[in-house]
């Protein structure tokens, strides 16, 4: 499993398929992923670029744990979680999650449930530029 | 004791500071932290953590402690 939060702009098809050269080749059946990147719209609103903050050290920890559950839980082979951090613009990737399993089933549960719980849980908060000013954004939109 | 206050997001804009340095003299919850930070504001929409992990309102500090308040979670 890895865990990372991200300062810079990372591609996630670059990313996956670099991650997945350390596994076995044969020996995972599904790979599902989520990617979450940036829109240019919120609320009715031109979003133009959006800060994004976290708590180091209870993040980490709480991607950690919720990662780790995911893999037992559904008998994951591995898992990628990564996550930006600092200001990102329209269409930049924010979240990336993959998950590999022998079966179809784990893999896409999983994933979804990775992403559910981070977004309720994980101390993340983001800070929209707007044309004229700024606002925080108050609440996810429901999965 | 001395326990450590963060704060983030748009609360830390609200109290203008990112953090306090709190000396008690005996273990108190959290909403009094809180209380004693704040100068007694209403606890609206607030989450809190204690040495990083999500606290009870009612749960007491102890010395060392770094204490987190915070708006809703918005990742992802």
């Amino acid at each position: 499993m890895k865990i990372e939060i991200r300062t810079q702009d990372y591609d996630p098809w670059h990313e996956i398929s670099s991650y997945q050269q350390q596994m076995s080749p044969g020996s995972y059946g599904a790979t599902a992923v989520f990617v979450g990147t940036m829109r240019d719209f919120n609320e009715g609103e031109d979003v133009e670029a959006m800060l994004l903050e976290h708590y180091p050290g209870m993040t980490e920890k709480q991607l950690e744990t919720l990662g780790q559950q995911a893999i037992t839980q559904h008998e994951l082979l591995d898992l990628l979680i990564l996550h930006r951090v600092g200001e990102v613009r329209p269409n930049d990737p924010i979240v990336l999650v993959a998950a590999w399993s022998a079966h179809r089933k784990a893999s896409f549960d999983a994933s979804r449930e990775v992403m559910e719980k981070l977004k309720s849980v994980a101390t993340f908060w983001k800070k929209e530029q707007l044309g004229e000013g700024a606002r925080w954004v108050e609440k996810n939109t429901p999965g | 004791m001395h326990i450590t206050v963060k704060y983030f997001a748009s609360l830390r804009e609200q109290m203008g500071r990112e953090g306090d340095i709190l000396d008690i003299e005996e273990p108190i919850q959290m909403t009094d932290v809180w209380q004693r930070v704040s100068n007694n504001k209403p606890l609206e929409n607030l989450l809190c953590s204690r040495n990083r992990q999500y606290a009870q309102w009612d749960e007491l500090t102890e010395d060392g402690d770094e204490i987190a308040f915070f708006p809703p979670v918005t990742g992802g």
